[in-house]
């Protein structure tokens, strides 16, 4: 295996030639130079009103988006589940139990402070298994960065967002995202992140172009995306 | 890279895939539809043509510092706890998958689709290995179901309509829905259902990755349907088969390719889903992780000055889906993983120059330039394509051909006979006013080309008989 590497290695050195062989601070500093003459921003927050940006691009994506005001996102989370639960239930007839949503450690607990009767909360402290997960209805979470352009939003997993299979395998979403996390563009929220952590960026509800690229909403991941834009 | 087997050079393929009317409907109306819908979405940004160089330049200077970035990569994927592996070709690049599955004491792998995957040949190999490979993209498993192959990079079952899709979902599917309808969103739901049970309880998962991060370490996928988040995420055990051509220098370098992949290959402003991880997180994803970089030709491709700038394709597609030869071949007709105008100047430099097919790949195209015009990195198909003709070495009867047509063109009166001549064999060559197929040693001129069959008059003999008309 040294063997491949080294012989890869002199194949590249020998294609590129004598001019190749520089310092790793020669490369850095040929990257540095690079010209970079698009714009920072396709809207300028400065502007453009970027939470409606953001809210009409993930709209556009046919994720749920949802403005709601910091104190009403209790009242608004407690709704999106029992609007969900009552869902989940009407597929089975004549069902009545409670129905099970997760959510992370690290969410704000007021935000759960609201919920209905019929509505079940489930931590996952300890992991649950995969097949555990898969009995759930749906999760809240919050999430790292949003972009704006893209109507994206972009979780690290970090506190209140849960490990990566947490927001995959139910399926439905809800997930809050404060003003102060979009970003207007890409290199904003690029720059924001912290690139060792694991990253997830979601824009709408799984889909697919596969069936003569016409784009379908719903295949393995969440197939309802309910946005809570808290303003 | 595996030439598809008993793949005929590209006239010959082309051909029989002309020759298919569902085919051709149903690619004109998938690239047609996608075509429209990219255009739209390149409109909406001003600085396109700024990305667009941005990204040609960052490939370039990547490649130029390909050893540095590819050590850098390395040390910090493997500081963040995952093992980097070599392979120089496809051969070692299974086998060492293969081990890496076998000491996870697996049986079957979930897949993501993957390009380098399909180029290793990888699904056969495992298969000899006694491991089942799944493919999980909806189109890979089409394909996968139907036991046929690729015809695109992005849709591998774009040569398919929904009326097949749902004929081979219900011939091949034991779990497919009674009374299954050829609607998209049944079809993606019943692959939904077929493949839960798989990604839970999956141990081992295998992907590409469309970026790999050389200074912090990360790898990237880019996907829709969320089989992508499922395979790197679930199982236990995560392989990572990426080509060396795939890395970016810096985190940063994220924000000029996802503003250009996603708008190039389907139109929208960003994908539904992209997964980034870096080597294992406790607590959160598979608890190994391994990364095989794959040579596989490629450093022979960087070693041509010309050629290697097929190095920086980001495989969106975006040249198959606005291409006139492709629009009317489909993928198949290609013989390789690759195909399309991208198709026709990476094969043959991965793989060679050696069998007729790729020999023949070279001049599957018009030269008229709508590929070069959409790619996000700026790759001038044409002028590879120009430059790998004349690499193509010329059979003995193509070079006779030659030598020949010199000695006739020096002599109006030879030319004059050989004119006669032709017009006489006309009815003997070309059956159907083209002349497609001559016994050897001719075959090695109309191997790799159809030609005209020629006129029964030439324009020398009409002038002389009627005096340009007048007589």
């Amino acid at each position: 295996m040294t063997l491949a590497r080294e012989h890869i290695l002199a194949r590249i050195r020998a294609a590129n030639g004598p001019g190749g062989a520089v310092s790793a601070a020669a490369v850095d500093s040929a990257y540095g130079a690079i010209p970079r003459d698009y714009l920072r921003a396709h809207h300028d927050p400065a502007r453009h009103d970027i939470l409606a940006l953001f809210a009409d691009r993930a709209a556009d994506y046919r994720a749920v988006v949802e403005r709601v005001l910091e104190p009403d996102i209790p009242a608004a989370i407690a709704r999106a589940l029992t609007g969900r639960g009552a869902s989940v239930r009407g597929q089975t007839a004549g069902a009545t139990a409670p129905v099970r949503f997760a959510a992370p450690a690290g969410l704000p607990p007021a935000w759960l402070g609201d919920l209905q009767a019929g509505t079940e909360m489930a931590g996952d402290e300890p992991p649950m298994t995969s097949a555990e997960l898969d009995a759930i209805a749906g999760v809240v979470t919050g999430c790292a960065v949003a972009i704006a352009e893209t109507g994206t939003i972009i979780l690290d997993h970090g506190p209140g967002q849960g490990r990566r299979a947490l927001s995959l395998v139910p399926d439905f979403h809800l997930v809050v995202v404060r003003a102060d996390q979009v970003a207007a563009d890409l290199p904003d929220a690029f720059a924001r992140l912290t690139p060792a952590r694991p990253h997830t960026l979601i824009s709408g509800p799984s889909a697919t172009s596969d069936i003569e690229l016409i784009r379908v909403e719903g295949v393995h991941g969440p197939r309802t995306l309910h946005i809570l834009l808290s303003l | 890279m595996p030439t598809y087997v008993g793949m005929p050079s590209f006239p010959k393929a082309a051909r029989t895939a002309v020759a298919d009317s569902q085919l051709r409907h149903n690619l004109t109306h998938a690239t047609h539809t996608i075509r429209a819908k990219r255009a739209g979405a390149i409109a909406e940004l001003d600085d396109w043509e700024q990305l667009r160089q941005a990204a040609k330049v960052i490939k370039d200077h990547t490649l130029a510092n390909l050893d540095t970035y590819l050590l850098r990569l390395e040390e910090n994927v493997t500081k963040a706890g995952g093992h980097v592996h070599w392979a120089r070709d496809a051969a070692e690049a299974n086998a060492i998958v293969a081990t890496l599955v076998r000491q996870a004491k697996a049986d079957r792998v979930v897949k993501v689709k993957s390009m380098a995957t399909q180029e290793i040949g990888l699904n056969e190999a495992l298969a000899a290995n006694g491991i089942q490979a799944i493919e999980t993209d909806l189109a890979e498993l089409i394909v996968q179901l139907d036991h046929d192959l690729p015809s695109h990079i992005l849709v591998p079952a774009i040569h398919k309509n929904r009326a097949e899709i749902r004929d081979i979902f219900r011939r091949e599917m034991p779990d497919a829905p009674p009374g299954l309808t050829d609607d998209p969103a049944q079809l993606a739901a019943a692959a939904r259902t077929h493949l839960r049970q798989e990604f839970l309880k999956a141990t081992v998962g295998i992907s590409g990755a469309n970026f790999a991060i050389a200074d912090t370490g990360s790898l990237v996928v880019v996907e829709s349907e969320g089989n992508g988040r499922m395979c790197v995420t679930l199982p236990e055990t995560l392989i990572s088969v990426v080509g060396i051509e795939k890395i970016l220098p810096s985190w940063r370098d994220l924000e000029v390719f996802l503003a250009l992949l996603p708008r190039s290959s389907t139109a929208e402003r960003m994908n539904p889903y992209t997964s980034i991880w870096t080597g294992v997180s406790d607590q959160d994803g598979p608890k190994a992780f391994h990364l095989v970089l794959v040579d596989n030709g490629r450093t022979a491709s960087l070693a041509d000055r010309t050629g290697r700038q097929a190095l920086r394709c980001i495989r969106c597609s975006a040249c198959l889906n606005v291409c006139p030869v492709y629009e009317r071949t489909g993928g198949h007709a290609y013989g390789s993983p690759y195909p399309g105008p991208i198709g026709a100047i990476i094969s043959p430099q991965l793989r060679g120059l050696e069998s007729a097919a790729d020999r023949s790949l070279p001049f599957a195209s018009t030269l008229c330039g709508a590929c070069y015009e959409v790619c996000p990195v700026a790759i001038n198909i044409p002028e590879a394509l120009v430059h790998l003709r004349a690499k193509v070495k010329h059979t003995m009867t193509e070079r006779t051909v030659f030598h020949l047509s010199g000695l006739v063109l020096q002599s109006p009166r030879k030319l004059a006979a050989a004119q006669r001549f032709a017009s006489a064999s006309r009815k003997i060559v070309a059956r159907s006013g083209r002349i497609r197929r001559l016994p050897p040693p001719m075959s090695g001129w109309t191997d790799t080309r159809d030609a005209p069959a020629p006129p029964p008059e030439s324009f020398r003999a009409w002038w002389a008989r009627t005096r340009g008309g007048k007589r």
